[in-house]
This record gives structure tokens, C-alpha cells and sequence, in this order.
């Protein structure tokens, strides 16, 4: 059980870490809120901010390589849509952390409540 | 008996554990100070940690591995940035290869703990932060402006709604 969790740690860290990054930016953080409500195409979304298409572009390439969106087709268009598990995601990492601490404090307490050694009891 | 109280801290989007422990400050600091100790705590149970160096100073290197019910070895370390026993310690931890050394490619979590006095014993607290605690910060702030909570579960019942509404 355990062995999944150490492990899966360890895989987590890596996705959690491009997802951070991905979210470091306030442009990408508009771009995710926006394509929350609607699908947006990129040149769509480049009318919202003042930088070239290619540097909108790159920004969402940041955002799909995270997982935090994802492109699909709608005729000739692509258009960008927000992860909401992905976003979850992001969420999810400070109850994880949440309940190893937790955890290690009871662990703590345990040992505290022993006698200490050379003391009887 | 130990009391927890967990606030995940609305400025930093760091968590920050607080536990009232019935102990004096001087016999909580053991706890990390002892590396014998140390190992019955950090490791999940059925995967104890063995910790190999233990330079329990500022500037000082902690390196242990944590065994798995089948043998599997996982390693980790600690740089010690920061001790003043026996109230406060920080270190930056991570993940290691076999060879104990640290992985340049794995993100760290620096943890701050502070330790002091109370009347029933003492109060430690405990901030775990993460690499990039602003941007989670501003990702909550922002659900709560655009109704992220809601978009989360619901995202696509909106994605319908709006469908005939093109701006």
C-alpha cells in the first residue's frame, strides 16, 4: 500500500512540479480561467493580451504539456479547453502533504508518551 | 496527548501544522535530533527509515532510505539551511538516486519547524512550503473569483450551457 504511495510520490513530484511552473505565470493563470468557461482557439485567446501570437502560443504549449489543458477539434479550429482534474490536481498535492505530516506527528506523540529510556514506569 | 491544528495559510499557500505536545521543548528536539528516534517517526509504517548521515548542524547533510515491505530501497536527503537547537531547524528535503545523492531533476519542499514553550509542554509548528507557493496561491484566488470550485465538478454541464452563447 505504502510501496504505491512512496512510489507514486515520487512519479507525482515530476508532474506536480510542470504544474506549478505552468501555473507561475499570470498570463497562463487567465489563459486556464478563461478556457474554464468557454473553448477559446489560440489566435481567440491572443486578442486578450498584448504579446504576438507565437508568444500566446507558447504560453499554451506550457499549459497542454502540464496537462493543465487540452486542444480538441471543431472543424477547421482547434480550440483550447481547461483540465478541471488537472486543476484538482494542483489541490490534491497540499492534502497529500496534509496527511503526512499528520501522520508523522501521531507517530511523534507515540514515541513521547513512551517512558524514556532508563525511566520505569 | 497530542493536539493538531492545520491551516493551510491563505498568503503563502504553504501548510503550516501546528501540535501541542505534553514534553518539554528539549525532549521534542530529540526527536530530531536522535536519528534513532527520527527513523521511528519519518517513514510511513512498514517503511522504516534508515537514516546514514546525520549532520545535525547548520549547512549540515541528512541522507536516509526508507525500506519497503519487499526490500525496495528509497532515498532521500535533507540540507540543513538553517538550526538553532533546540527551538528551530529547517532543511530543504528531496529524493535521491540509490547512490544517496540528490536528484537535480526532482522539485524540493523546504520545511521550517519551530519549537517553543508552552505551559502544557510544547507547541511546535511545522511549515512545509512549496517551490512555487505563489502561483498555487493566486490559482485559489482566482478559483474563488471565477468560480473554479464549481467549474471543477461541473465543467461541462457550463461547456453546454454556454455553447450557444458566443461572445
Amino acid at each position: 500500500m505504502y510501496n504505491h504511495m512512496v512510489v507514486g510520490l515520487e512519479q507525482r513530484q515530476e508532474e506536480i512540479d510542470l504544474l506549478f511552473q505552468a501555473l507561475s505565470d499570470a498570463t497562463r493563470r487567465d489563459i486556464i480561467s478563461r478556457a474554464m468557461v468557454q473553448d477559446y482557439s489560440v489566435s481567440g485567446l491572443a486578442t486578450f493580451y498584448e504579446m504576438s501570437f507565437a508568444a500566446v502560443q507558447k504560453h499554451v504549449a506550457v499549459l497542454e504539456r502540464a496537462g493543465l489543458i487540452s486542444k480538441h477539434r471543431n472543424g477547421r479550429e482547434q480550440l483550447v479547453r481547461s483540465d478541471a482534474a488537472a486543476i484538482r490536481t494542483a489541490y490534491g498535492v497540499l492534502e497529500d502533504v496534509e496527511k503526512l505530516w499528520r501522520d508523522r506527528i501521531d507517530r511523534m506523540g507515540e514515541i513521547l508518551a513512551e517512558p524514556e529510556q532508563g525511566e520505569t514506569i | 496527548m497530542t493536539v493538531n491544528s492545520v491551516q493551510k495559510d491563505s498568503d503563502q499557500l504553504t501548510l503550516i501544522l501546528t501540535a501541542e505536545f505534553d514534553a518539554p521543548v528539549d525532549r521534542v528536539w530529540k526527536l530530531w535530533e536522535d536519528p534513532r528516534q527520527l527513523e521511528r517517526w519519518w517513514g510511513p509504517p512498514g517503511y522504516p527509515a534508515t537514516f546514514i548521515d546525520h549532520d545535525f548542524t547548520s549547512g549540515g547533510k541528512v541522507t536516509y532510505y526508507m525500506t519497503s515491505p519487499e526490500g525496495e530501497k528509497y532515498h532521500g536527503w535533507w540540507q540543513i539551511s538553517d538550526l538553532d537547537a533546540p527551538n528551530r531547524l529547517e532543511f530543504v528535503d528531496g529524493f535521491g538516486g540509490s547512490d544517496g545523492k540528490p536528484n537535480p531533476d526532482m522539485p524540493t519542499t523546504v520545511t521550517y519547524v519551530s519549537l517553543e514553550e508552552i505551559t502544557s509542554g510544547t507547541r511546535m509548528t511545522l511549515q512545509s512550503k512549496f517551490p512555487s507557493a505563489e502561483a498555487m496561491q493566486q490559482m485559489v484566488e482566482m478559483g474563488m473569483e471565477e468560480g473554479l470550485t464549481l467549474a471543477v465538478g461541473q465543467i461541462d454541464d457550463l461547456l453546454a450551457e454556454d455553447a450557444g452563447v458566443s461572445v
